[in-house]
This record gives C-alpha cells, sequence and structure tokens, in this order.
C-alpha cells in the first residue's frame, strides 16, 4: 500500500512541476527584468513623487484663487465640490434634462472621477458624467494633471460652458463608478458641513432683535 | 495679462505674459493664444462678478477675452472618460 501511495505521489509531483516550472520560470524572469529596470531607473517613466506633490500644491493655489471661499473650503475639507447647474448661460433649459421642469440641480465635482448630477433638495442621483482632460503632450509620460487642476478644470468648463462640457462626456447612470452610497454620505456631509458653516456665521455676526 | 497652462508633474506653468495695450504684445498673445488652442487646449478667464462671486468664462477667440483679465487659464479639451 504505502509503496503504491508513494509512487503516486511521485507522479503528481512530477505531473505538477511539468505543469507549474514553466510558469515560476516566467514569473521569476519578469520579477529579474523589472529589478533591473527599476535599477536603471526605468521604473515608472518619469514618476517624481516629489515632483508629483509640487505640482499638486501649485494646482491647489491656482484653484484656490479662482474659485469662491465657500468653494475652496469645501474642497479643503471635504475633497470634493458641488458646483450648481443652469448657471453657465448655456440656454434657459436645463442642460442635463429637460424633465426636471425647474428643479435646481447640481454636480460633485471630485479629482479624476466622474461628475455627479444630483437634486440637492432630495438628494436624488441624477447620472455620472464620465470626463477627462487628457494632456496628450505627456510632460512626464503621463496624461493625468494634478488631482486640484482636475477639479478646476471641471469648475471652469462647467461654470463657463455647462453644455459643452456635459457633451462631451460619457453619461452613465449612478453606480457606475461611484459607490451611490458614499454619494450619499457625500452629500449628507456637505448639508452637515454647510449647517456648520452658518452656525459658525451666525455665532460670528449675530443678529439683534433690533434688525 | 499671463497665459497660464495647467500641465501634468507641474500644476500651471506662465506660457506667455504681456501688456495688451502694447501692439507688440498683443501680437505675441494673439500668436500663442492660437497655438495653444490648435493644440487642443481650453481657454478660461476667471472674472468676479458685480456681486462679487468668482466664476469662468469660456474663450473661444482672443477679441472674446476681456481686456481688463489678468490672466488665462489654459486645460486640455474635455474627453469622454472610462466608458
Amino acid at each position: 500500500m504505502t509503496p503504491a501511495l508513494a509512487a503516486t505521489a511521485i507522479v503528481v509531483l512530477a505531473l505538477l512541476w511539468e505543469v507549474l516550472h514553466p510558469w515560476a520560470a516566467r514569473k521569476l524572469e519578469i520579477r529579474k527584468a523589472n529589478r533591473a529596470r527599476i535599477a536603471e531607473g526605468e521604473g515608472l517613466p518619469g514618476y517624481d513623487p516629489g515632483r508629483e506633490r509640487r505640482a499638486e500644491q501649485r494646482a491647489r493655489e491656482l484653484l484656490k484663487s479662482c474659485v469662491n471661499d465657500e468653494e475652496w473650503a469645501m474642497y479643503r475639507d471635504l475633497g470634493f465640490i458641488r458646483v450648481w447647474g443652469g448657471e453657465s448661460g448655456s440656454g434657459s433649459d436645463a442642460v442635463i434634462s429637460r424633465d426636471l421642469r425647474g428643479a435646481p440641480y447640481a454636480y460633485l465635482v471630485y479629482p479624476h472621477r466622474p461628475i455627479v448630477a444630483y437634486l440637492p433638495q432630495t438628494g436624488r442621483l441624477l447620472n455620472e458624467y464620465c470626463v477627462e482632460f487628457p494632456d496628450e503632450t505627456r510632460p512626464y509620460g503621463s496624461t493625468r494633471l494634478p488631482d486640484s487642476d482636475d477639479v478646476l478644470a471641471k469648475w471652469m468648463a462647467l461654470k463657463g460652458d455647462e453644455r459643452r462640457l456635459i457633451s462631451e462626456a460619457n453619461m452613465h447612470l449612478p453606480g457606475r463608478q461611484i459607490d451611490p452610497k458614499m454619494l450619499q454620505r457625500d452629500i449628507w456631509r456637505l448639508g452637515r458641513w454647510e449647517r456648520e458653516r452658518l452656525e459658525r456665521a451666525a455665532r460670528r455676526h449675530p443678529v439683534g432683535p433690533a434688525d | 495679462m499671463k497665459f497660464l497652462r495647467m500641465r501634468p508633474g507641474y500644476g500651471e506653468q506662465l506660457i506667455a505674459e504681456g501688456d495688451v495695450e502694447v501692439a507688440e504684445d498683443e501680437e505675441r498673445l494673439v500668436e500663442e493664444f492660437r497655438s495653444q488652442l490648435e493644440q487642443g487646449m481650453w481657454a478660461a478667464v476667471p472674472v468676479k462678478t458685480e456681486a462679487g462671486r468668482r466664476e469662468a468664462e469660456m474663450v473661444r477667440a482672443f477679441e472674446d477675452i476681456p481686456r481688463t483679465t489678468d490672466r488665462v487659464i489654459f486645460f486640455p479639451r474635455a474627453a469622454g472618460g472610462a466608458a
């Protein structure tokens, strides 16, 4: 019995070796090649975390100098900006849907994520608009703008020509790329953030009974 | 007037600067503006409304830039992403 089991085990091991050896050899070769590339400075083409941090810092300063104080504080505290829709002079109709019948709508603008349209009154999510601003000159191998530049580009395009931006975007139902639960939480965080901001402002400038 | 361009790995870059009241400067700015649009850039001008709100205007021609603007920001044109 024991010799038979041993023979079976040897056969199984031999078969496994046959199957796994080429795979393991290939993995090893890839790993060696990657190590060699990294040693030669070719790991991630031109990626320099220090430079990216400095670029993001400059982008934040530019964003701060362009948007309203409230929007800057929103981005700093919450990581996104809300932009009201239908304000860019793109026509009297709502850009995203005629079915809204004049209901105010807004967009949540995140860095390098789709723009999300929603109804602030009800919190109902409307659409995701996937849009990028790829710089094909790829100065350091990447087409990707710093986070805050991406947000500013979306903000300016929505403010300046909402219809043009939305027409360039790929539209999807909510939930395609961003978890709707996260969006609902962000809408809730935004509401709380605005209430706290209003309360702070009221404490700073109390209104007397005679006013 | 300053022309700034958003670029990966840089943040914004100053690409041109000049006084639009000086003919030579204006000519250079017009040329740079056209060149940026030909490279596929969009151009926006940060503005302030009478009520003090900050907004932005997209401009498609040099003539559309308000003469008093101190900066024009160029950024890559939008493209549908992650379809």
